[in-house]
């Protein structure tokens, strides 16, 4: 294949030749020294994903003792050595209740991601995967995609309350969303548009035709509604207009093969396979533009992960298990905060196997992981453990752990969204609204 | 209740005016009969049938929930027609996934999967087989475009799917798609399988969009005739107004109470009436959280999700049953023993099915301590922990389920291992496990509206098997509801039965999820009227369903001169 340079993709375009694909802001392209640019000089977007796992975490076995880049990694994260350089620990941002009452499980993960704690699932605020989405989502074929690897179908993904973005919880199920029917090859070489699709794009269009007229019949709060349903069609539409273009060619990209597995199970060897298989599918629909946006859902905030031969779920522990006498915290409860940071290096994995550029996918996206609580026999909303991952093309900084010492959690959710280009000067609302960017995370 | 008893009064007091009259002036009889004739005619008149001056809410955009989506395209076309597609967990508000249906979005997800079973629906309709079936009409030569059958087709089907008649616009847009799809595909069933597609994706399906009838004044009014015919349907039969429905909406019909009663009444004795009678029940008792449910399987290995949808068809056989097929009393559901079991739940009851894979009817033993669809696996199983029972979890569900009644969240700082170092005692029951409820006065106060009814439901395990001792020790089933104590799950039943919020709640429910909306605070008065007439007619669900589908406040409109609401901007902020 030839090799572009930076310029003559430009030029090239100035010319009018048959470049075709529009440049959305964000692209790794406009990356001033042209370093992330695919070797065949096709555009990298940049991605952006929410990683939660439930029930927060064993301080003593988390935080840091020093902050900044010379930090000794503590005992759970271990695992995550390798990705010391592509790692940002986040601790002591805390959600700022105002009085709103503490939905166990809830109001921390959903006031982290709309900088508005709620006492209960009614969203006040779209949360912060949606905005970005708006801005980064651009032509993929996916808005965005919301997995579950525990079995549960939820998504702390929201477009407004009662419009939640569903989880996928089987692999299989994704595998089929992604890579089944309309998924083109993006390295097939014989292209040929299906007129069958030429058809339904031109009558889908037409969809969009009432939209005046019903928006004019409705009030305003059936109007978001009517308006969030148009802008789904919007989406088949552009997954059609991708199906009749020829697909742009992604290097190294290698189909996967069907998981055969339905991910049932809620116990930690189940969960943390499916969990594999969900992520290195994620990561190919992310290599190969079906999505630029994901939400992946490690376990439910109230987890109910198991351990083989147990009965009882992980976040009943939390509450009913008494303190190890001689470690000082709830032994079992360990377990799965521990293991909880294995499967995020493992999702790490999938994200870095995969080259781009003159690095990995991973290189390539930001990605926030996340709990719902700090300590979760309290429901405590201080101190929510938070990491950004890969660095968005150079757009965010890596390598250190920061203390937020008290902090709005709202400054993480600000940060991440101007790093993502979203135009937005505060964020959050009483005392969560911030207008202070994490400076550190910028670059 | 005070409500209730002030509309009775107003007659009352007249006959005791008359009364006192009679003693005071001894006027000829004659003439005081005949006036207390008048009076008592006219007070049976007032608590007969004066419907408060109807008062409504906002018009309603609601989508399709599943099984309206399912029993839409079976009834339109017919059940074989599949549906590829997948439906993502309903929404709920208010307790009722049927009031959720008026708040909820429609997120990319929901469309890329309506979109594949709106394909799937068109390719089976107008494939090879299916236009046999669904198209009377049709050219020689399938290359050929047929203008006529096009537009019979797709206005009649097109009237079927919106609910109402096409406009002439509509129907020549859908036409002249048909035709151009026809065209670029070469073939006249493809161009109409692309309109039908088109339609199966269009707002007007996905969602029912109230109207008002052309007199609306901004404020108050009526319904239009085809958005009445779709509240009358979707809540009679849990699906689309068929044709007999839309032609009475066409012609009138529905502008007169006779016209609205004699449709109610069709409805009501179709197959679908069931239908949509086990939906609502479903809704109501949150079936649709058995999705969630998992039960510990070496504590309870006789459960799975056969057992769960086995559960879930026993409480709702026994309710139809009961209040349909023979017409009872509603409260007569928590005291009532009859039921159908399978013989795979016969063994959780520990009562013998004679017959294997089959329904049957069966009555619980006087001595089974079986009562009530309370006492069914479907609520006991579904409100408890996996691995073990949860009185409050259970006395919760009976108070929000049963009896509309909310009970606050725990505070989110509450140290649960106090609790723990009780459990770890020998011989302890849940009771001693949950003693602090009752102690602590941080929780006392919302746990003793909860524990002392789920401590009586105590003898059923965390799967629903009975059992009179845990841990070895002696259940102790003593409990209370609101002022009434019983010590066995028979005398909770027989509290739930008298609660006067039990035939309340059901009626509250039922009008919700007819309107799908919250009550708006002037039908208070409407809502005690529906409760009075439901204990007029004896507690019978089918008469207070005629009672709703029958009455002026059913398709009133009253919009706030301000109606718009709050709501989410994409910043962040609200508008």
């Amino acid at each position: 294949m030839t090799r572009f340079s930076r310029r003559s993709v430009l030029r090239g375009a100035m010319r009018g030749a048959a470049v075709g694909v529009s440049l959305p802001l964000l692209d790794c392209f406009l990356d001033e020294n042209g370093a992330a640019l695919a070797e065949s000089g096709q555009k990298l977007p940049i991605r952006f994903g929410t990683w939660i796992w439930g029930c927060g975490f064993i301080p003593e076995k988390w935080i840091p003792s020093a902050t900044g880049s010379e930090y000794l990694m503590p005992e759970d994260l271990a695992p995550l050595e390798p990705y010391r350089q592509k790692l940002a620990l986040l601790s002591g941002f805390d959600v700022k209740l105002d009085g709103v009452a503490n939905k166990p499980h809830i109001t921390g993960c959903l006031g982290l991601r709309t900088g508005i704690p709620v006492p209960n699932e009614n969203v006040k605020a779209p949360t912060l995967d949606v905005l970005i989405g708006q801005k980064i989502a651009g032509n993929s074929r996916f808005r965005s995609l919301e997995i579950s690897a525990c079995g549960l179908k939820k998504s702390y993904s929201y477009q407004a309350p009662g419009s939640v973005n569903p989880s996928e919880t089987s692999p299989d199920a994704l595998y089929r969303r992604i890579f089944g029917e309309g998924f083109q090859d993006p390295n097939s070489v014989d292209f040929k548009p299906d007129t069958r699709i030429m058809a339904r794009r031109s009558v889908l269009s037409l969809v969009a035709d009432d939209r005046k007229k019903l928006m004019r019949e409705v009030g305003s709060r059936d109007r978001a509604r009517l308006d969030e349903y148009f802008t789904s069609i919007r989406q088949i539409e552009q997954q059609l207009d991708l199906q009749l273009q020829p697909p742009v060619p992604v290097e190294n990209f290698e189909m996967p093969s069907a998981p055969g597995s339905d991910g049932h199970g809620s116990e930690m060897g189940q969960v943390m396979q499916t969990h594999r298989l969900m992520a290195s599918l994620l990561a190919a629909a992310l290599q190969s533009n079906q999505t630029n946006v994901f939400n992946m859902l490690f376990s439910d905030t109230t987890s109910n992960l198991r351990q083989e031969g147990e009965t009882t779920t992980h976040h009943t522990l939390t509450h009913e298990e008494p303190d190890d006498p001689q470690l000082g915290y709830q032994k079992q409860h360990a377990y799965f905060a521990t293991q909880s940071m294995v499967a995020w290096k493992e999702f790490l994995d999938a994200l870095d196997a995969i080259p781009e550029g003159d690095g990995t996918l991973l290189d390539n996206c930001m990605v926030l992981a996340h709990s719902d609580c700090s300590i979760a026999k309290a429901h405590a909303v201080e101190g929510i453990p938070a990491m950004i991952a890969g660095n968005a093309c150079g757009a965010v900084r890596t390598g250190y752990h920061l203390a937020g010492k008290g902090d709005s959690i709202a400054r993480l959710g600000l940060t991440v969204q101007q790093a993502m280009g979203v135009q937005v000067e505060k964020w959050g609302k009483l005392s969560m609204e911030t207008n202070r960017t994490i400076t550190e995370l910028v670059t | 209740m005070s409500n209730t008893a002030s509309a009775k009064t107003p007659g009352l007091r007249a006959i005791q005016r008359v009364r006192a009259a009679v003693v005071q002036y001894r006027r000829p009889l004659i003439l005081v009969s005949v006036l207390l004739a008048i009076l008592l005619l006219v007070a049976g008149l007032i608590s007969q049938s004066s419907e408060p001056e109807p008062v409504g809410g906002p018009l309603m955009l609601r989508r399709l929930t599943e099984e309206q989506y399912r029993n839409s395209i079976a009834d339109i076309f017919d059940a074989q027609v599949p549906i590829v597609g997948r439906f993502e967990r309903p929404f709920r508000a208010e307790g009722l996934i049927s009031v959720g249906t008026g708040k909820s979005g429609m997120s990319p997800f929901a469309i890329e999967q309506y979109d594949a079973s709106a394909q799937s629906i068109a390719a089976h309709v107008l494939g090879p087989k299916g236009r046999a079936q669904f198209v009377k009409c049709g050219p020689e030569n399938p290359e050929q475009f047929d203008e006529a059958c096009a537009r019979s087709f797709l206005s009649k089907t097109g009237r079927l799917l919106f609910r109402r008649p096409l406009t002439k616009a509509e129907t020549a847009s859908y036409v002249a798609r048909a035709r151009s799809s026809a065209k670029q595909l070469g073939n006249f069933y493809s161009g109409l399988e692309l309109s039908l597609y088109t339609m199966l994706v269009a707002p007007e399906f996905l969602f029912r969009i109230e109207r008002t009838s052309p007199d609306f004044n901004g404020t108050t009014g009526v319904l239009d005739a085809y958005s009445k015919a779709s509240r009358i349907s979707f809540f009679l039969t849990n699906s689309t107004p068929d044709d007999a429905l839309l032609q009475a909406a066409a012609a009138g019909d529905l502008d007169s109470d006779s016209g609205v009663r004699k449709q109610v009444d069709r409805l009501m004795q179709t197959p679908r009436y069931e239908d949509a009678l086990r939906a609502f029940f479903a809704d109501m008792l949150h079936f649709d959280t058995f999705a969630d449910l998992s039960k510990d399987p070496e504590i309870y290995p006789a459960y799975n999700s056969e057992i769960a949808q086995e559960a879930q068809e026993q409480t709702l056989r026994t309710i139809i049953e009961h209040v349909m097929t023979k017409q009872s009393d509603y409260r007569d559901l928590f005291t009532t023993r009859d039921t159908f079991l399978t013989r795979s739940l016969g063994t959780i009851y520990r009562t013998p099915v004679p017959e294997r894979d089959e329904w049957m009817p069966a009555t619980f033993a006087k001595d089974a301590n079986r009562a009530g669809i309370q006492s069914h696996v479907s609520f006991l199983a579904l409100h408890s922990h996996p691995g073990r029972t949860s009185p409050t979890l259970r006395g919760f569900g009976m108070r929000q389920v049963f009896l509309c009644q909310d009970v606050p969240d725990p505070p989110a700082t509450v140290n649960f291992t106090a609790i723990e170092a009780d459990a770890q005692k020998a011989n302890v029951t849940a009771r001693d496990r949950i003693a602090m409820h009752a102690s602590e006065p941080s929780c006392a106060g919302c746990h003793k509206v909860m524990d002392p009814l789920g401590l009586a439901m105590e003898n059923y395990d965390g799967l629903g098997t009975f059992r009179t001792r845990e841990n070895g020790a002696l259940i102790d089933t003593n409990g209370s509801l609101d002022g009434r104590n019983f010590s066995t799950p028979d005398g909770l039943a027989k509290a739930l039965h008298d609660h006067p919020e039990t035939p309340r709640c059901v009626s509250e429910r039922l009008y919700k999820s007819a309107v799908g909306r919250d009550i708006v605070w002037k039908e208070r008065y409407y809502l005690d009227w529906l409760i009075k007439g439901f204990a007029d007619d004896g507690y019978r669900i089918p008469d207070l369903m005629r009672r709703i589908a029958t009455s002026k406040n059913f398709f009133a409109i009253t919009q706030a001169a301000n109606a718009n609401t709050a709501r989410i901007t994409t910043d962040g902020g609200i508008s």
